[in-house]
């Protein structure tokens, strides 16, 4: 496989939320805005590149037994590393993303791909994939809060386009969700087999 | 694939001895490194909310905070801004558990008579787009003067004088409950002679009461 397509597999053909369906809960939970989406959708980009690349590093050293909580302690840590940076650096995106930045760990994205990919790859098709992955599931989380921002408020990324109270609640509530994101999954799904 | 180490239990042992250990470090270093800023920036954001909400101030109300207890719930915290010598008003970090989606904190600024100079939001969980319209301007200016012993801060639903938030009715109730609790406990704190104060502690003990089987 090529860098590239190792790369661009994560954006569409292999995208961690539409396609894989990975990680559902915090794309469920922390998308009622583009801003919110976005933020995770980092923070998750981070810990997927530096886990995959640890992972990828250690990944002979560590018995067939025992990888699943050796990987578990790596990706834990740099999800406190990325809360405690928050907290201190971007405290304003820290409580808004609240109890998610913690649930980072338990993302199956990032477990997934430390257990499907940089267990067998070699350090750089790790982090190149590990990058990938993370801003297919950033602009999927992006996409998600803008269209639910957007229906329920009529604000894209708190820019306003048409005036709040034609707004519809449902989208900003979890039902919204569901319905957002089934819609996207199909429209994904549709142009990856054309 | 490099050859794996062999699943023995020294090597598993090792292995994960090896792992946590440099975790343990790492995290350690973080730690250490973002303390200073995190304490600044949670400092800050207090420091900002009550410049917000009291009249300007030369002290560090941080340093001579006090708690005052309320009845049937946890304690608020009180931040008196002196500007020389001179009691300029006292932020009181109130909370409620009322909110559409359970607790929402305020920074509610009273002047030293009870009279509200102005509110600002410190933490909630409301709905983007309904609940959270709570921190926009004309929702808190409606509270900005009113002395909660004589004004009625209930919504207009409620027979109060409050305009609720289009579609987050709950929110603005919880609202003008967190703010009606940090009046409450300031004026049982700093009980004065005068007759005005006492006659306002009656009148918002029965609405306390009116609130809670409203609710």
């Amino acid at each position: 496989m090529s860098q590239l397509t190792n790369f661009t597999k994560g954006l569409l053909k292999e995208n961690p939320v539409f396609v894989l369906l990975l990680g559902l809960c915090p794309t469920l939970g922390v998308t009622t805005t583009a801003f919110n989406g976005l933020g995770m959708g980092l923070a998750t980009t981070f810990v997927l590149v530096m886990s995959n690349m640890v992972v990828s590093l250690v990944k002979s050293g560590i018995p067939d037994k025992v990888r699943i909580p050796a990987f578990i302690v790596i990706i834990a840590s740099f999800v406190t590393v990325v809360e405690l940076t928050m907290q201190a650096y971007l405290p304003s995106l820290f409580e808004s993303l609240g109890l998610f930045i913690p649930l980072i760990v338990v993302n199956c994205v990032v477990l997934g791909r430390a257990e499907a990919f940089a267990s067998k790859n070699n350090v750089g098709s790790s982090i190149i994939d590990g990058l990938g992955m993370g801003i297919g599931f950033s602009l999927a989380l992006t996409l998600l809060g803008a269209i639910r921002e957007f229906l329920g408020t009529g604000e894209v990324f708190g820019l306003q386009i048409f005036d709040s109270s034609y707004g519809m609640i449902v989208f900003i509530l979890n039902p919204g969700a569901f319905i957002v994101l089934g819609y996207l999954i199909l429209v994904v799904n549709r142009l990856n087999k054309a | 694939m490099a050859n794996k180490k062999e699943s023995t239990f020294i090597n598993m042992v090792v292995a994960l001895l090896i792992v946590t250990l440099v975790a343990a470090t790492t995290l350690g270093f973080v730690y250490e490194f973002t303390k200073a800023p995190i304490a600044l920036a949670k400092l800050n954001k207090k420091l900002n909310a009550i410049k917000l909400v009291v009249p300007e101030f030369t002290n560090n109300p941080d340093s001579i905070k006090y708690e005052i207890p309320v009845e049937g719930g946890l304690p608020v915290m009180a931040y008196p801004a002196y500007n020389n010598e001179e009691l300029v008003g006292t932020a009181i970090e109130t909370y409620t558990m009322k909110g559409f989606s359970g607790l929402i904190k305020l920074m509610v600024g009273l002047a030293p008579d009870g009279t509200i100079h102005s509110v600002s939001v410190l933490e909630h969980k409301e709905t983007p787009g309904l609940g959270t319209h709570m921190s926009d301007e004309w929702y808190i200016n409606q509270y900005k003067g009113k002395n909660p012993g004589t004004d009625n801060l209930k919504v207009k639903k409620d027979m109060g004088e409050i305009d609720a938030i289009t579609a987050a009715t709950i929110s603005s109730r919880a609202f003008s409950d967190a703010v009606q609790k940090a009046y409450d406990a300031y004026v049982n704190y700093n009980i004065e002679p005068e007759s005005a104060v006492v006659d306002s502690t009656l009148n918002t003990q029965k609405e306390g009461g009116e609130n809670e089987s409203a609710n």
